[in-house]
């Protein structure tokens, strides 16, 4: 004796948002009802196992039915087949499109194609994350990859036009899209600790600074890559370093206006050469795409691990990089200003966000 | 040459990729009607291709544009080979053929293959030129509404009930055609499809003509049925009532006109003081024998079984029926002993409308309808009643006046003697209640409440009513003051062996089978002392070649008010008067019911009360029963239990809340063929009737109530076994006395232990009676039983009682009687029957609490209905594996089925608690061998907790509507607001203290604050505490997804600009079975919606199995009726109803295949805050709901 059959349709489509999230979470029907008869939410109804996964079974065959016109958002606004209130629609497809950041810190910078598709079991592992849910994640980053690519204007706000998210979610796939497009390396041992929303926010700075579609706001432009032409003038900032009156005069600028201010202050005197340093070096190779792509590390090695190991806190680097930006503006020699303050401003905020343990 | 159709093919938009090769589509379409085909231009490679073709032009005939539908077909080019087809599109477009309907059908219809299901979506206007055709020999029916509502439409008035309308089309099923083998399944589909709209069409149409020949200009409560019937073919049958309906002009009548929860008792019951006595009763039989009725009937096998309750009339051949039915219908002319008119003399005017009286004319069935028969309308009839004496003046005397004139001068004889010669074995199964009717009137009272006038106006509706050969009416809730009195339910089933049509055009013997139902039917009634039966409905189970028909009514005494002859000009005029008298007075609203029972003639109409009073004599009771004085007015006699299948009257006077209540039943049957397996059915059909009453019975008495509603009992055959389900709505009628307990008795009085269990079951079953009766709040006022008459049975009726017991005695010894000789609710436990029967009855789960259920359109009780509506259907297939399982043990499968699927159903709906399910409407069926399978379609409606004073309320909350209506920009979703909060900015002081009472606790501080605020600027003050609720409204929606992923401020702003960016190109609709949506008003009807489909899988596991084929053909039934219902620029369906689900599958071969058959009617309704702030724009309403949405 079975019940062969069991179907529940409403006129608007019943979502039971914690189901929903099972759904997405990559669980199975029995772990799903499992969990919902351990959950005390559902206690006070008494439902029964019998109850919950009929009830269990029916959603999941509905969010199959809905995951189709997921993949394009727009459509489940038009379609005819279910009847959901906008406020549900917009909270199935923000739900649909979110994703956990350990997989995303994974997958980031890496080619979203079949590939990395294939070590998804992998990470899986690595991140606990169900590997039903890693697919899912991994197919909205391509799928959100491909429709943006090639589209002009603002990254952020096509992925919102398209796919209907949330600003912060929209600012997420835009990171991971940019991240991907220009493959940042972002897998070396020394860049572990850092989180994908560390990456996140610096490729918002990228994004909105060293874009094309950061200076002249043309409509036309595309956000995806970095502007060929600032990363081309980023060589004439080797002056300040290339330049011994220049450099010394540099330092002791900054150094007379930090005297007092931070604890490391003789070690960033002893190093500061060899910082500055870094920073031009890092500004003048990136015309290179190999080494755009090592942006990340070439920071964090040849920046963040000095400091670091001579123990500059975050109000030391803060105070430090403010002063070693401004200070320039006063050199006399130096004529770059604009492109020093594109440079800089980003690098700055970067460098503060990696900056942690 | 009277019509021109214009189709145009705008756009179409997710058509599917039919191009693997570009991932694109070069899709055209075929517009097709009739004979003739259009073809749009290929719009080559898109998925959104934009036709935008010219007109198509048809120019057809009016019979034509009723009959076929108009067939839109997208394809896909192909260079090389056939062109594919990607799905079609059937538009009805009856809707546009009646002036007052829907005047353009525009918007994007889902493209529907029966093989891949919804495919794309494709935008078309159609439009229809109708020339006026008065050609009296035309064949069609244009202009005649179709109304799915079983009420008088929301915004009509009905000027006249004309009556019963019936008929039937046969045809062979494409399925079972040679041609089948060679076909596609697609094309099968597509044939049968096809063949249904048509037939469908070719039905309505020629109930449309019976109407206009009757005079009406509508068919309310209309109700159509497929057949299956496999290799013997298809059947489509329909129903209705045919009615005079007059658009109410005003739209702007008193919400409390058309809330439905406000019964509203018109003044005008005074115009008719005929309050008669009636009661209880629920009666059926199974067809007589009509063995001879035609010769192709030779397969044709009909079987009597014994009827339930009443034994009189049984083995009667219809021929002998009408004369003598005439002759008790006599006996009421009698029973008027001439109590002096003390009742008030009626005024002029109502004399004259009562006395001057024509029935209608006396029309004359066409069963097959030919329709060249028009012409020979016969002479109208013509019969003057004076209101002093019942002489009769004929002034044309065609026969029906000599019919009339022998009803009124009867021959003095009894029923019962007729009747006694009848009884035979059908006895037996009425014994209980026969024995239970210990307190049988002495009938000293009889002649007391009867006077002349009253027995005059009886005869007048009478005679009205025997002109016509089916007295019966699809309705079941009726303007007030038409339903006068309720009998009993009346039902009849008749099992066929079906035989193949041969001949489509001539229906013949299908007609005969419902022709002798009916007259079943109407003995039935007759017995009962009505004279009519509403609430009537007929229904058919097919398995092999076996088929089960079955109809069931309620007996009723009905006023003549909305049945006389339109024909007559005066006459016209005068009813035309009261018609509009009626209206007013259903404005007048509720209030004055049951408080002038006390004043002599007020309480003749007590309205309350007054349709419970027996309608037929006391001292020839049709069954037994325990009369009493009515609770009400102290005055009439009352049944002890009422069992109807209409919808509990709006000015019933009830006490507590009502529930569901089921009764179901399984019994295996032995495989047979032919009459062997007809004459098997046939004997079981009374004893699970018989069970399926007791277990009402005592279902009944469990919860405390007194009398069911809605009830509607189906029988379902399966070549192993007989499914019987039984639902209705008990309640506690005020005016009836309040059901005794429920006592169990045991045969074996020695044993101890057995001793101990009997009572512990006893003490378990008053427990549950007491925790029902504070649960249903079941706690009327004192309640003396008095019982009137003598305990003892007089000795007529004794002698009737004993003869039936002696002649009966060896059935009874088949039989399980457990609950035989004795009173009715003792419960006998003797074997494990009993003891099963009595576990069942304790193990019906009760409701969760919030939620309360019924089958009729709202729950008495609820008042505060939010417009917060969740339609669904739900449908479940269970198979047996265990082959060899007992009676009992099937029962429990059963009725753990539906207990689980009720039990699954308020899980679901949890979040809309409190809420009631409302017009729970189960099907069951036996699709296959070990299956079992039952479809549930039902409505849940939230109300507002707070048992506030109905009134005061619904200003409360039309305020409340108008303040968000009027400030809908700040809201996101209005309707949970509403729901939430009752602050009223509007109103000023007065309306703040009438409100800060119950406002709940959880915005205590901000109610507070306002309530402290100096009242002359509470105005301003509670426009901010608004704004508060409402921020607290939106908040609390999205406080599930913060909890997800905390973000910033700017998210939900950018969130709502994508909605309206996104959500507006599609309409909400919202479907429900019931005739109308809480807290709106329906402004117009666009029509019916009537649609069948079929869908097939061949690939069943790829699609999910049966499960995921089912769920995603009922939502794609759904969006399909959705979408027709946008199209015609409404904004719901009321009155739905899915009343076929024919699932088959084939496991094996990975292939199932489903129809479905929907219908209801398409409307605009406007929320009644709405109303009252601006007229009624049809567009500005379908924008306003798409705004707010569905609760959830």
């Amino acid at each position: 004796m079975s019940m062969e059959l069991d179907v529940f349709v409403g006129n608007t489509t019943i979502i039971d948002e914690e189901v929903y999230q099972l759904w997405l979470d990559g669980h199975s029907v029995s772990d799903a009802v499992r969990m919902r008869l351990e959950s005390d939410a559902l206690s006070e109804c008494e439902a029964s196992g019998e109850v919950l996964h009929s009830d269990t079974m029916d959603q999941y065959r509905t969010f199959q039915m809905c995951e189709r016109l997921l993949h394009c958002p727009s459509k489940l606004a038009n379609q005819l087949l279910f009847q959901i209130p906008a406020h549900r629609q917009a909270m199935l497809i923000e739900r649909y499109y979110e994703f956990d950041h350990t997989f995303a810190r994974e997958v980031l910078g890496k080619k979203l194609s079949k590939g990395t598709k294939k070590d998804l079991d992998d990470i899986s592992l690595k991140t606990g994350v169900a590997l039903k849910s890693c697919r899912r994640q991994f197919d909205n980053f391509k799928r959100v990859f491909k429709v943006v690519e090639e589209l002009k204007g603002p990254l952020v706000e096509n992925v919102q036009h398209h796919f209907l998210l949330s600003d912060s979610l929209a600012r997420d796939y835009a990171a991971v899209v940019f991240f991907a497009n220009s493959r940042f390396e972002t897998g070396k041992r020394k860049l572990q600790y850092l989180s994908f929303q560390d990456f996140a926010f610096c490729a918002g700075q990228l994004i909105s600074y060293w874009t094309v579609g950061a200076v002249d706001n043309m409509m036309e432009d595309m956000d995806v890559d970095l502007e060929k032409e600032f990363l081309h003038d980023l060589k004439d900032l080797k002056v300040l370093v290339n330049d011994k009156d220049m450099l010394d005069q540099h330092k002791s600028l900054v150094c007379y206006q930090l005297k007092g201010k931070i604890k490391a202050f003789s070690e960033m005197e002893a190093n500061f050469k060899n910082l500055s340093r870094a920073l031009i070096n890092i500004a003048s190779k990136l015309t290179n795409t190999k080494d755009v792509r090592d942006l990340f590390i070439d920071l964090v090695e040849k920046f963040i691990e000095p400091c670091r190991s001579d123990k500059w806190t975050v109000g030391d680097l803060t105070l430090f990089l403010t002063h070693y930006t401004s200070t320039a503006h006063t050199l006399e020699m130096f004529r770059f200003q604009i492109l020093w303050e594109r440079y800089m401003g980003v690098i700055k905020s970067c460098i503060l966000k990696m900056y942690h343990d | 040459m009277p019509g021109k159709l214009k189709a145009k093919i705008v756009a179409g938009r997710h058509l599917p990729v039919m191009d693997r090769a570009s991932d694109l589509t070069d899709a055209f379409v075929e517009v097709k009607f009739g004979n003739t085909t259009f073809k749009t231009d290929v719009y080559p490679k898109s998925l959104n291709p934009q036709w935008n073709s010219e007109w198509f032009k048809f120019e057809v005939d009016d019979e034509d544009l009723q009959d076929e539908p108009l067939q839109i077909t997208v394809l896909d080019h192909d260079t090389y080979s056939a062109n594919d087809a990607i799905g079609k599109v059937y538009i009805d477009i009856d809707p546009l053929l009646s002036s007052e309907a829907a005047t353009v059908i525009s918007g994007w219809f889902p493209i529907y293959d029966t093989i891949h299901g919804i495919r794309g979506e494709i935008n078309v206007l159609v439009k229809v030129e109708l020339f006026n055709d008065l050609n009296r020999f035309r064949q069609s029916s244009c202009g005649v509404k179709f109304f799915c509502t079983t009420s008088i439409p929301r915004c009509y008035r009905a000027v006249m009930v004309h009556g019963f309308v019936e008929e039937l089309v046969v045809n062979e099923d494409p399925e079972y055609q040679w041609i089948d083998r060679i076909r596609t399944p697609r094309a099968s589909n597509e044939a049968r499809q096809r063949l249904i709209s048509l037939m469908s069409g070719e039905l309505q149409r020629k109930i449309g003509l019976k109407v206009l020949e009757m005079g009406g200009n509508a068919v309310v409560g209309y109700l159509q049925c497929f057949d299956l019937e496999g290799e013997s073919g298809l059947v489509v049958r329909a129903i209705g009532t045919a009615c005079t309906l007059d658009k109410l002009s005003n739209t702007y009548t008193p919400a409390t006109a058309i809330n439905p929860c406000n019964s509203s008792p018109s003044k005008d019951i005074k115009d008719s003081p005929q309050a008669v006595p009636s009661a209880l009763g629920c009666r059926s039989t199974h067809s007589s024998p009509v063995h001879s009725a035609s010769s192709r009937l030779s397969q044709g096998f009909s079987v009597s079984v014994p009827t339930l309750l009443f034994a009189g009339m049984k083995h009667r051949h219809r021929s002998s029926d009408g004369p003598r039915a005439r002759q008790c219908r006599a006996g009421f002319g009698e029973e008027a002993p001439g109590v002096p008119l003390s009742s008030g003399p009626p005024t002029p005017l109502r004399a004259q409308t009562f006395s001057s009286f024509s029935p209608s004319k006396s029309y004359s069935r066409q069963s097959s309808s030919s329709d060249t028969e028009l012409s020979l309308t016969p002479k109208t009839a013509r019969i003057c009643l004076s209101p002093s004496s019942p002489t009769l003046q004929s002034k044309s005397s065609p026969i029906p006046t000599t019919k009339a004139l022998r009803s009124t001068t009867p021959p003095p004889l009894h029923v019962s003697q007729s009747d006694t010669a009848m009884l035979r074995k059908s006895v037996s199964f009425s014994e209980d209640l026969l024995l239970a009717a210990s307190g049988m009137g002495s009938g000293g009272s009889a002649g007391k409440e009867a006077g002349p006038l009253k027995a005059l106006l009886r005869q007048q509706t009478q005679t009205a009513l025997e002109q016509r050969e089916f007295p019966f009416f699809t309705l079941t809730s009726f303007p007030p003051g038409f339903l006068l009195h309720v009998g009993g339910v009346v039902s009849a089933r008749s099992v066929k062996l079906l035989d193949r049509i041969h001949n489509p055009d001539e229906p013949e013997t299908r007609d005969a089978w419902w022709e002798e139902i009916r007259q079943e039917i109407k003995s039935h009634a007759k017995a009962l002392g009505c004279h009519a039966v509403v609430g009537y409905s007929e229904s058919t189970s097919i398995c092999e070649e076996v088929c089960i028909l079955s109809a069931s009514g309620t007996a009723a005494i009905l006023s003549s008010r909305f049945m006389q002859d339109s024909a007559l000009d005066t006459e016209h005029r005068l009813s035309r008067q009261q018609a509009s008298v009626f209206t007013s007075g259903a404005e007048k609203g509720e209030g004055d019911m049951g408080s002038t029972a006390s004043l002599g003639f007020e309480d003749l109409m007590s309205p309350g009360c007054a349709f419970c009073h027996i309608p037929y004599d006391e001292l020839n009771m049709p069954f037994p029963a325990q009369l009493t004085y009515c609770h009400c007015c102290r005055r009439y006699k009352v049944p002890d239990v009422l069992f109807t299948t209409i919808d509990l009257p709006t000015e019933a006077n009830v006490t507590g809340k009502g529930c569901l209540i089921q009764a179901r039943l399984c019994r295996t049957k032995k495989k047979a063929q032919g009459e062997g397996n007809a004459t098997a059915i046939s004997n079981l059909l009374p004893f699970l009737e018989y069970e399926l009453h007791t277990q009402l019975m005592n279902k009944l008495k469990l919860r405390s109530m007194n009398a069911l509603f809605g009830l509607r009992i189906q029988i379902s055959v399966g070549e192993n076994m007989l499914l019987g389900l039984a639902s209705a709505t008990g309640v506690y009628l005020t005016a009836l006395p309040s059901p005794g307990g429920i006592q169990i008795a045991g045969k074996t009085p020695s044993d101890i232990t057995y001793e101990q269990h009997i009572s512990n079951m006893q003490k378990k079953i008053n427990d549950t009676i007491a925790k029902n009766k504070e649960l249903y709040e079941i706690n009327p006022p004192d309640l003396v039983e008095e019982v009137i008459g003598s305990p003892i049975p007089e000795p007529r009726q004794r002698s009737r009682l004993f003869r039936s017991h002696s002649e009966s005695s060896d059935e009874v010894s088949e039989l399980d009687l457990s609950h035989g000789k004795k009173d009715a609710f003792v419960l006998e436990i003797d074997d494990t029957d009993a003891v099963e029967d009595i576990h069942s009855l304790l193990t019906d789960a009760p409701t969760p609490p919030g939620f309360y259920s019924c089958n009729t359109e709202i729950m008495p009780g609820i008042y505060n209905w939010t417009s917060a509506l969740q339609m669904f259907t739900s449908v479940r297939v269970f198979r047996l594996s265990n082959v060899n399982l007992t009676n009992q043990g099937l029962n429990k499968v059963f009725n753990d089925l539906c207990e689980n699927l009720l039990k699954s159903l308020y899980f679901k709906l949890r979040s809309m608690v409190p809420c009631c399910l409302c017009h729970v409407n189960f099907t069951v069926a036996v699709p296959e061998d070990e299956l079992i399978q039952v479809a549930v379609t039902a409505v849940a409606m939230s109300f507002d907790k707070d048992q506030t004073q109905e009134n005061g309320r619904q200003s409360i909350d039309k305020n409340l509507m108008k303040a968000i209506t009027e400030n809908e920009d700040q809201l996101q979703f209005p309707l949970e607001l509403s729901a939430e909060s009752s602050s009223n900015p509007l109103n000023s002081a007065k309306g703040l203290s009438e409100v800060s009472g119950p406002l709940p606790s959880a915005r205590a501080p901000s109610v507070d604050y306002s309530s402290f605020t100096d009242r002359c600027s509470s105005w301003i003050e509670q426009l901010r505490l608004k704004a508060h609720t409402i921020r607290c409204g939106s908040i609390k929606t999205m406080s599930s997804l913060e909890k997800a992923s905390p973000l910033p401020e700017g998210r939900s702003r950018s969130l709502r600009s994508n909605r309206s960016y996104a959500g507006s190109s599609v309409t909400v609709v919202k479907m429900t079975p019931l005739s109308f949506i809480p807290g709106t008003k329906i402004i117009k009807y666009l029509g019916i919606i009537n649609m069948f489909f079929i869908r097939e899988t061949t690939s069943l596991r790829e699609e999910g199995g049966v499960s995921g084929f089912l769920h995603s053909f009922i939502a794609e039934v759904f969006a399909m009726v959705r979408a027709h219902v946008a199209a015609l620029g409404g904004n719901a369906v009321v009155s739905y109803n899915m009343k076929e689900c024919v699932f088959m599958e084939n496991p094996n071969k990975n292939q199932a295949q489903c129809l479905i058959n929907v219908s209801g009617d398409a409307v605009i309704f406007v929320r009644e805050s709405e109303l009252e702030a601006t007229p009624p724009q049809p567009h500005s309403a379908s924008a306003q709901t798409s705004s707010s949405g569905e609760g959830t």
